[in-house]
């Protein structure tokens, strides 16, 4: 069970993902999703948000871990666990030369309780696209026949890898519009994506991956809230950084002056904006280019990449001083 | 028709079999094959047209004391044809196709499972050598005086074996390909060994006996010698034997290395 009181459709423990090569890509990561929820994975390109998925569409084993979707495990137990998911990869997978017609009914054949064609088509505006050629579609129509094809089983579960890479924004909304609607009737929907508007927007939960590992989750709102905001403007002429009210009575947690350009960072965006709006009313001096802006997803997301690289950098720095160190021992 | 008139059918009604799911998956494919040109005609015309290039050099062959005839000869010879080019050859490039468009992960993620996908893929091209082998059995018969085979149930297992071993062969060959073309480099030693050496340009017979048991153990052989012995009704219970051995030898190995070594998603 997790927080909201629905059973877990999707229970992953500990997963890891180890590639031929040797290489990590997943590194223990731990999350559920339950009935009726939309679980967004965020991260940036090589973070393992592709590897995590096909590890619970059942394509891969994990190396070590568990993953479970409907109570079974996806890779040993397909024969249970498909005809109830939907599955989007990341990319396509249909021969170019057939049509977009007999696309659907391949799957459909191969789809129990699958939607008449027509209908499937009709749900991403590709009705009238049925008798082309899938090499003729555009990138945007062969991610939205993909679509189709997820849901052409009504799935209780849906996965989708980074559903609208490719879409122009009137494509995008519409993807959003229709996987709001399934969500709203009860699917499960698990996304990938690296448009933090999209996350920001669709997910009830959400996990920032990185590195193979999970480096923030929670609700948008709860990511969110751990940043700061922020606040920036330009000191007027003749006025100096000292001249302001002391910055820890305006609740400013943190800031940094580049010329005239003053950055503050606050937990306390309300009180902050008032204090120091007051003061500039009663010294009557204009705040030029100023900027207030609540924290976002997109900075909680640049900042956990930022602190990762920081750190990874910072790993790098300590063992090539330790390399040196060696080195010159040896000489 | 639109979201709201559809009905869903019950479960028990709507849900997939088997049988239906690789019917689905070999109907796309037999569109596929109608829509590649060169595909189609290597296989459905050079088994047609190799038997007349081959008739010339088999009359001018020594056959006395070998127990052959032009016919028993040719007939065999054109069935190992079709299997080579009609189903192994072009399964080789389906195979090689469908992995690097990523269809066969796509189709991984379905209710297929993975000895569907590769059965069904392979329905087509095998309907294609089935015909192909009935049709130019029949013609042979007529037209070279070869009559009905004597030990039926012999062709007709060399023909099976024959129909299993090439399909499973050619995923094996396509798992050790970067491409369609590197697939259709990869298929060609076995296909070149399997012309020159598995009794269809030479028979066995009038070969060196060293070079001849060698040439017994290719996978393409026990298939001729059993095709033949189904006409010629000549093969002895040992020799039978000798036959069905290595084929189900290759079968069985191919199968197993299928499930091995297939690869399903391009090399990146």
């Amino acid at each position: 069970m997790n927080t909201n009181g629905h059973k877990d459709v999707i229970e992953v423990t500990d997963l890891r993902r180890v590639y031929g090569g040797g290489f990590e890509a997943v590194r223990g990561i731990t999350f559920s999703v339950g009935r009726g929820e939309l679980f967004a994975l965020l991260g940036t390109n090589g973070a393992g948000k592709t590897s995590t998925v096909e590890l619970l569409e059942g394509l891969a084993p994990p190396a070590a871990g568990r993953v479970r979707v409907l109570g079974h495990d996806p890779y040993r137990e397909r024969v249970a666990v498909r005809p109830h998911i939907g599955v989007m990869l990341q990319e396509g997978g249909f021969p170019s030369e057939l049509t977009v017609g007999e696309t659907v009914r391949l799957w459909a054949g191969c789809t129990s309780g699958a939607r008449p064609a027509a209908e499937a088509l009709e749900l991403v505006g590709l009705g009238r696209r049925s008798g082309v050629r899938v090499k003729q579609l555009s990138g945007g129509e062969k991610r939205r026949l993909d679509l189709a094809l997820a849901l052409l089983g009504r799935p209780e579960v849906l996965f989708l890898d980074e559903p609208t890479t490719g879409l122009d924004a009137e494509g995008r909304q519409a993807t959003w519009e229709l996987v709001r609607e399934l969500r709203d009737e009860g699917t499960t929907v698990l996304l990938t994506t690296h448009y933090l508007e999209e996350a920001e927007d669709l997910a009830d939960r959400l996990a920032i991956l990185h590195e193979g590992r999970i480096a923030a989750t929670g609700t948008p709102a709860e990511v969110t809230a751990s940043q700061p905001s922020r606040i920036a403007f330009d000191l007027p002429d003749g006025y100096f950084l000292g001249d302001l009210p002391p910055l820890a009575e305006l609740g400013v947690t943190d800031h940094e002056a580049a010329g005239r350009r003053v950055r503050l960072r606050t937990h306390e965006l309300q009180r902050t904006a008032t204090r120091l709006l007051l003061w500039a009313e009663r010294a009557r001096v204009e705040l030029g280019g100023l900027d207030i802006r609540s924290a976002s997803l997109e900075e909680a997301f640049l900042r956990i990449a930022r602190e990762a690289a920081g750190a990874t950098e910072a790993a790098l720095e300590g063992s090539r001083g330790g390399a040196t160190a060696r080195k010159g021992a040896a000489v | 028709m639109s979201a709201v008139t559809s009905v869903r059918v019950g479960d028990a009604a709507g849900t997939t079999t088997p049988a239906g799911r690789m019917a689905a998956l070999a109907r796309a494919e037999l569109a596929l094959l109608g829509r590649a040109k060169a595909t189609l005609l290597v296989a459905v015309f050079v088994p047609l047209v190799m038997p007349f290039s081959l008739r010339a050099s088999i009359d001018q062959m020594d056959l006395d004391g070998t127990g052959l005839s032009v016919g028993s000869v040719l007939l065999p010879a054109t069935i190992g044809f079709s299997l080579l080019f009609a189903v192994y050859s072009s399964l080789v490039s389906v195979y090689a196709a469908r992995r690097e468009e990523l269809v066969l992960k796509r189709l991984r993620t379905g209710e297929l499972r993975d000895r569907e996908i590769l059965a069904g893929a392979a329905l087509p091209s095998v309907a294609i050598g089935l015909v192909q082998c009935v049709a130019l059995a029949v013609a042979c018969a007529a037209l070279l005086d070869v009559g009905a085979p004597r030990a039926a149930h012999l062709a007709l297992l060399g023909l099976l074996l024959g129909l299993i071993m090439w399909p499973a062969l050619a995923a094996v060959v396509a798992s050790f390909s970067k491409s369609v073309e590197g697939a259709q480099v990869a298929a060609m030693p076995l296909l070149l060994v399997s012309m020159l050496g598995s009794g269809t340009f030479v028979p066995l017979e009038v070969m060196p006996d060293r070079l001849a048991s060698l040439c017994e153990l290719l996978p393409l052989t026990p298939v001729i010698t059993l095709l033949r012995g189904g006409w010629t009704g000549d093969l002895s219970a040992y020799d039978t034997l000798g036959a069905v051995a290595p084929a189900v030898a290759w079968t069985v190995l191919a199968v197993f290395a299928v499930r091995r070594w297939f690869r399903w998603e391009p090399r990146r």
